[in-house]
């Protein structure tokens, strides 16, 4: 069986090139705040959220719609209507996060599938088979807190099927369980969608040295000549006690290519590409890279690799918690 | 050091020379026909930039001698080149040919900025918006341009023409297959 | 209103950890929940003095409850969390996964890091068994009236962050050990050295977050002083002060009198920085533009922009 590439897009043209590119699936958002990349410009009104998957159906792929934000309390209706939304566009599942929501949609759209966000932070198998149970949950997109042993293990306790990333954007937190970009600005990605929101970033250059703010916080102050990362509130450089660094996380983004057939032996069904927010050009070289290496993975020729990493923030590359050290 | 500082090509002194000496304001107008042009056979553009449908922007190619002033006015774009640094609530600087590959695809806004090919300035939220919105409307300069009729069209036709022959950029949006 | 003592964030020694809920015998608190939240490998150093601390505390009258860890991974994870049932105490959710090791018919509280951010899912926890919510400390106002009606109805009490550093974010990765130059596995128990989080400040000296091993909170302590009122107006039941080393048994004290009126808004924070000059205080999350912010304005705020 060739694991799943599942692809993001942000945009309908991303939509369309991941698919020529030769995405099993594409996951994707409505326009505003139901999903977790919120961001200016970005995501699918319904006329093109009905247009990707039929445009996706007739070439064989999937979608997903992520309504994986948690709806705001007197505002529940926005999000419902988005489940209802996606099933009527055709939508092969949708991916959530919020129980209340899940719970609506176990109850009112019985017959549209259920995956559960990251965002849920679902991390072992306990919980897994619970919310399995409870709404009838198919596949679960696992937390980046786990290493290939532990997905593993997970796996050999579960039937629901496991997505895992393999490339982009690396939270460092346990997804839906961070505040920090809404204590620095007022904006969540729980809430609102967004992480270290644009609206709230601040690049000033002088003499070629670049500070990038976030809500007025120094995240960044790079050197003329050095790579300039987004001021991530998590990937920021900071001190505590004698040291100063990046103590959290450096700026690198996450490559699990070389982990391919690791993950496929720990019973992993699809690979995620993080990145609704990247641009069409990134999107198709990132699926071709990752579809020709599941498909060389299938036939059992040798794995293509390292053809990735000028699109990547800041050039470095890590394979995140899938190894145990990370932590 | 970034890869793709070595793959982006930098505009010929000819062409800044020129851009240093010919009166702008013709441009001007002939490039807000061309951007109401575009405007009107790609509505969604301007509709992606929602919130940020009024904001100035400045986009600066940072080998010309020029900027580009871009008011979107909600749908009924205004273009004005000027050779100071322009106003605008959101600067984006960098090569000419960064910009371009931008509207054409060939290149990801996020990479460019990580290397620093691109800086942004100002509301960083309206510059994504704008990138965000021109990476979804696939446009093809070239092709646009080829469309226009009318007393505007021979001086765009003719900048795109000489920038395409000055520089070796690709004003033509490169098919999906070649890019990759 | 009722005032309830949340789960220690923090690693403290055995003794100072018993003294601390000693203390607690004799405040003006109603609810305390203690256990461990942020990591297992902690527990071994005080699980023993755990059973005397919860007697010592029903004792004093007070209604106890035993959390459950905020992220659970581990097979030893998984085991602590089902045992926790067995303890003969109400049970804190702080991580779903402490929800599926209850019995169907048995009552529980949420804590403060489960998302309960719409009736939706108060609804359903309710449905579940839950009887009392701390919400989230990100929600607005706004969001916690319309929770806190719902709750009402629903025969829940509702709880909402009311004072000390707020979690922010729960990680796989130790902070602590990476700042030491460790893994997680060989952290040598480096956050035991900070009793209240080491300050985390940005490049130009700005205070922002605190490292907890693999917690992080925010740098300023928020404070509901100037929020007591209004809460109370929307039907919030209870506030939860979050342990710090020093001083807490006198913030037990400051809060039951604002609470009772016997004490001015304001001067709840004004005794609070009396006790502590450089403290930091925010209350955005509730009623500002952004969690950091503070909506008194004093000279010696340092965390408006």
């Amino acid at each position: 069986m060739v694991m799943e590439i599942v692809c993001p897009a942000g945009t309908p043209a991303a939509l369309r090139a991941a698919v020529k590119a030769g995405a099993h699936t594409v996951y994707c958002g409505f326009n505003d705040e139901t999903n977790a990349r919120n961001f200016p410009g970005l995501n699918f009104n319904r006329n093109e959220m009905r247009a990707g998957i039929a445009f996706a159906h007739e070439h064989g792929s999937k979608v997903l719609v992520a309504i994986n934000t948690f709806p705001r309390a007197g505002d529940e209706a926005i999000w419902q209507r988005a489940i209802g939304d996606a099933e009527i566009c055709g939508a092969d599942a949708v991916i959530l996060a919020d129980p209340g929501l899940l719970d609506y949609a176990t109850r009112t759209h019985p017959r549209l599938r259920r995956h559960l966000s990251v965002q849920a932070a679902a991390a072992n198998a306990d919980v897994i088979n619970f919310y399995a149970e409870t709404f009838g949950v198919k596949r679960v997109v696992l937390p980046r807190v786990l290493s290939v042993p532990e997905i593993a293990a997970i796996n050999s306790e579960t039937d629901v099927e496991t997505e895992v990333f393999v490339f982009g954007g690396l939270c460092v937190m346990a997804e839906g369980r961070c505040s920090m970009s809404s204590y620095a600005t007022g904006l969540s990605p729980n809430m609102n969608g967004v992480c270290s929101p644009a609206s709230h970033v601040e690049y000033r250059e002088d003499q070629g040295v670049l500070d990038a703010r976030l809500g007025g916080y120094l995240i960044h102050r790079v050197e003329r000549g050095e790579p300039a990362p987004y001021p991530t509130l998590c990937k920021g450089c900071f001190s505590a006690g004698e040291k100063a660094g990046h103590l959290f996380e450096d700026p690198v983004s996450l490559n699990a290519e070389k982990l391919i057939p690791q993950l496929q032996k720990a019973g992993v069904t699809a690979l995620k590409i993080e990145g609704r927010q990247r641009s069409k050009s990134y999107v198709a070289q990132v699926v071709r890279n990752f579809r020709m290496a599941v498909d060389a993975l299938d036939a059992g020729r040798p794995m293509p690799e390292g053809m990735l990493a000028r699109l990547s923030e800041g050039q470095a590359m890590t394979t995140g918690a899938y190894k145990k050290t990370w932590r | 050091m970034s890869n793709s500082q070595n793959l982006i090509p930098q505009c010929p002194a000819a062409l800044a020379a020129a851009l240093r000496v010919v009166p702008l304001a013709p441009l001007s107008l002939s490039l807000t026909v061309f951007s109401r042009k575009i405007a009107k056979n790609h509505p969604d553009l301007f509709q992606r930039l929602g919130e940020h449908s009024r904001t100035a922007f400045v986009l600066d190619p940072t080998d010309l001698p020029i900027v580009l002033c871009l008011d979107p006015n909600d749908g009924m774009p205004k273009v004005k080149l000027t050779r100071g640094r322009g106003t605008g609530a959101a600067r984006i600087s960098g090569p000419l040919a960064a910009l371009i590959g931008l509207v054409h695809g060939a290149f990801d806004g996020d990479a460019l900025f990580f290397s620093r090919d691109l800086v942004i300035e100002g509301d960083t939220g309206a510059a994504l918006a704008l990138r965000n919105a021109i990476d979804d409307a696939e446009l093809d300069l070239s092709h646009e341009a080829a469309a226009l009729s009318g007393p505007f069209a021979r001086p765009v036709q003719r900048l795109i023409a000489l920038a395409e022959r000055q520089t070796g950029l690709c004003l033509t949006r490169p098919e999906d297959v070649a890019i990759w | 209103m009722e005032l309830t003592v949340g789960p220690n964030q923090f690693f403290w020694p055995a003794d100072t950890w018993s003294a601390f809920y000693d203390d607690l015998t004799r405040s003006p608190v109603n609810h305390v929940v203690l256990g461990e939240l942020v990591c297992s490998k902690r527990l071994p150093f005080y699980q023993d003095r755990i059973p005397d601390a919860i007697s010592n505390l029903i004792e004093a009258g007070k209604d106890v409850a035993l959390t459950s860890l905020a992220l659970v991974t581990l097979k030893r994870e998984r085991k602590l969390t089902a045992e926790l049932a067995e303890m003969g105490v109400m049970v804190e959710v702080n991580d779903l996964t402490a929800l599926t090791h209850l019995p169907r018919d048995c009552e529980f509280s949420v804590g403060p890091l489960v998302n309960v951010y719409n009736e939706g899912t108060l609804r359903w926890l309710a449905s579940r068994g839950a009887r009392r919510v701390c919400l989230p400390p990100e929600l607005p106002i706004g969001s916690v009236a319309v929770l806190a009606a719902t709750a009402a109805e629903l025969g829940v009490a509702i709880e909402v962050w009311g004072h000390g550093r707020l979690p922010l974010a729960i990680s796989g990765r130790c902070y602590h050990a990476r700042l030491h130059g460790r893994t997680k596995d060989n952290c040598q128990f480096a956050c035991e050295d900070d009793p209240d989080g080491l300050d985390v400040l940005t490049g130009d000296g700005k205070p922002f977050m605190a490292m907890n091993g693999v917690q992080t909170l925010s740098d300023s302590y928020a404070c509901t002083d100037h929020q007591i009122d209004l809460l109370r107006s929307v039907g919030v039941s209870a506030l939860r002060l979050s342990p710090q080393s020093r001083g807490f048994t006198r913030l037990c004290q400051l809060y039951r009198q604002r609470i009772d009126q016997d004490l001015a808004a304001g001067d709840l924070a004004t005794e609070v920085r009396a006790a502590s000059a450089d403290i930091r205080l925010s209350d955005g999350f509730l009623t500002g533009a952004y969690g950091a912010e503070w909506s008194e304005t004093s000279p010696q705020s340092t965390t408006s922009r």
